[in-house]
């Protein structure tokens, strides 16, 4: 991951890269002649890019003394693993990591078992009032959190509610779920329905042939949505920040604090951030083609 | 929120799901729905959703608009007080306030700013994507995805890690290159560090636009270029005249989606200032959360909220009319 800020390293001369959900790939440039000059800007802007990313992993392996040298090297050698002890000692770290999960995947397995009955009802049946529906959960989606805050605050707190996990799993269902319908729905709209009608035809139940045909093509599709709900879930931070009390918090107020109260202690701080990263970045890879691509399908006719 | 705030709307390839669908040849198959009969399968399909969408979102917009219209506060949250309409005077005070406004313009400018470069290079990056060899493109690929997945508030702290005052690297880097900016402290000046702010925000969101634009290009049919070509357009016209007509709904719907994710920035402005953003930093998310969470104000603090939401209006109509006229809602 770090070389993608190190163009000076060899570069891997690989087929074109998995990332890309392009259907087709041009193999000629129109003009040869100006490949090698894209390829250096494309080498530049990936490195700039990268650039963060990677000072932060650098910046975790190095020892105190050289994360603060005024001379800083590009290289974490020798490397070190003193700033992640640290980061564990400064303040608990794992009990924040714990609720992050829970509230995360607890979340997600809500959303997913609910959003995806709304999903096949807006996927599969036709009825009046479809359209609203749709409409409807597509504006949900556009609704800033921000905005939302002071009365989901006070609707917890009159709920008695606040501070507890039960409570922001609830509110953080606001986000996972219309998201986790939306893209349910579009994994479904291209399973064909001949599929089930044939399964019908065999002698199935409706329900059954949901069961036998469809869930099991389903179940990629689903993975997907569950690991970017997750991710969602797990990076959230102000309803964390504002609903939870400083010693029941999540991972990403930890991080937050972190900022705030040991400002200085940055090498320490880039090793918090990387293990609050790296997890995220890896199944972000893993899913990033399935959730992005398709977003633009249809919308480009020719 | 970002980046990945809520997240990419999907837009499947369209089938024509005429619900009377083609009767299957062979036996006549048992009518769909046989165990569910009637209308009423997809709404009690939809209720779990629509009850707690209800509970989570309906229920606290009500809330907010009520609570514009009260006075609300700390006395009022323990019941030491009752509370009291005010019909519109929380909207009076806040729209007379020159600091209200101060605060609206900063946030329109910082939007618009951020919009303006996410597109840009975005498009430039996506256009970039189809010229270069295979070994680059996975490079970038690998570039742009691992700065789209970093949570907001790691990215948070890296930024303020490469632009400290005393050992960043940026600082470092500046003063090789023959610049003075030995100790430069990049958030004195507002402006700096709103620059600073802005980069953290483009850099967030300028993937996710690089990559679907590169997805749509990939789409724009080589023959449309070929012909305007043969006419005799120069790279310029062939971009302006075939590639982003073809493009423009995707950049519609990017753009609009961006307005909304930026005008919703909260926590990149709150942890680079530490908790406790200064006046001349203050954002329309950071400032109806001062109001409603540092003063107590819950009144004021979703007079805001609203003011924020009403101005959001015309952004979220555009979108959904785009998702619309893509033919996505059938």
């Amino acid at each position: 991951m770090t070389d993608s800020a190190a163009p000076r390293e060899t570069a891997v001369t690989e087929p074109p890269a998995p990332a890309a959900p392009a259907p087709k790939i041009r193999t000629k440039a129109p003009r040869p002649k100006g490949r090698s000059l894209y390829n250096l800007i494309g080498v530049a802007v990936a490195t700039i890019l990268g650039f963060p990313v990677y000072w932060m992993v650098n910046t975790a392996l190095k020892s105190d003394k050289d994360a603060i040298s005024t001379d800083p090297k590009f290289l974490p050698f020798p490397v070190t693993l003193d700033n992640f002890k640290r980061a564990l000692e400064i303040s608990d770290f794992w009990g924040p990591v714990f609720r992050s999960l829970i509230i995360a995947s607890t979340t997600v397995a809500i959303g997913l078992v609910v959003g995806l009955l709304a999903a096949l009802a807006i996927s599969r049946f036709a009825f009046r009032g479809r359209k609203v529906v749709i409409v409807g959960i597509l504006a949900v989606q556009m609704v800033p959190l921000v905005a939302m805050i002071i009365p989901v605050f006070l609707l917890l707190n009159d709920l008695g509610q606040y501070n507890k996990l039960s409570g922001i799993i609830l509110t953080y269902l606001t986000f996972v779920l219309p998201f986790t319908v939306w893209t349910l729905r579009g994994f479904i709209v291209n399973i064909p329905k001949e599929l089930e009608e044939s399964a019908m035809v065999d002698g199935c139940t409706r329900t059954g042939a949901f069961v036998r045909v469809v869930f099991p093509l389903l179940a990629p599709g689903m993975v997907a949505t569950a690991i970017y709900g997750f991710i969602q879930a797990w990076n959230e931070y102000l309803y964390a920040l504002q609903l939870l009390s400083q010693t029941n918090t999540t991972a990403t107020v930890w991080l937050g604090n972190f900022t705030t109260t040991r400002g200085t202690e940055y090498a320490p701080m880039m090793a918090g951030s990387t293990m609050m990263a790296i997890p995220v970045v890896i199944f972000f890879l893993l899913v990033q083609r399935r959730i992005a691509s398709g977003l633009t399908a249809g919308a480009v006719k020719g | 929120m970002m980046s990945a705030d809520t997240s990419t709307a999907k837009v499947p390839p369209q089938r024509p799901s005429s619900p009377a669908a083609a009767p299957a040849p062979g036996r006549a198959p048992r009518s769909l729905g046989s165990r569910f009969s009637g209308a009423a399968t997809p709404w009690l399909l939809l209720a779990p959703t629509m009850a707690v969408l209800a509970v989570v979102l309906g229920y606290p917009l009500v809330r907010l608009a009520v609570l514009s219209f009260q006075n609300f506060g700390q006395s009022q949250l323990w019941g030491f007080q009752p509370t009291e309409w005010l019909g519109f005077d929380n909207f009076s005070t806040v729209l007379s306030d020159s600091v209200f406004w101060d605060v609206v313009v900063r946030t329109i400018v910082f939007t618009v700013g951020a919009v303006g470069f996410t597109m840009v290079f975005g498009l430039l990056i996506a256009m970039l994507l189809i010229r270069v060899s295979g070994w680059v493109k996975t490079l970038m690929n690998i570039a742009l995805v691992a700065s789209w997945a970093m949570p907001i508030v790691v990215a948070v702290t890296v930024f303020k890690w490469m632009f400290d005052t005393d050992y960043g690297v940026v600082n470092w880097l500046l003063t090789k290159v023959g610049l003075d900016f030995d100790r430069h402290n990049w958030f004195i000046d507002s402006t700096q560090g709103f620059t600073i702010i802005m980069a953290l925000v483009v850099w967030g969101a300028v993937p996710f636009v690089a990559i679907t634009l590169h997805a749509g290009l990939t789409q724009v049919p080589k023959e449309l270029e070929e012909a305007a070509r043969m006419d005799g357009a120069g790279a310029f016209k062939v971009f302006r005249y075939v590639t982003i007509p073809v493009l423009k709904p995707i950049i519609v719907m990017l753009a609009t989606l961006s307005v909304i994710w930026d005008m919703g920035v909260f926590a990149q402005v709150f942890l680079m200032r530490g908790g406790h953003p200064e006046p001349e930093y203050q954002l329309l998310t950071t400032y109806s959360y001062d109001k409603a969470f540092v003063v107590n104000d819950y009144s004021m603090g979703s007079a805001i909220a609203l003011l924020t939401v009403l101005l959001l209006l015309g952004v979220i109509a555009v979108y959904m009319r785009q998702m619309l006229k893509i033919g996505e809602v059938e």
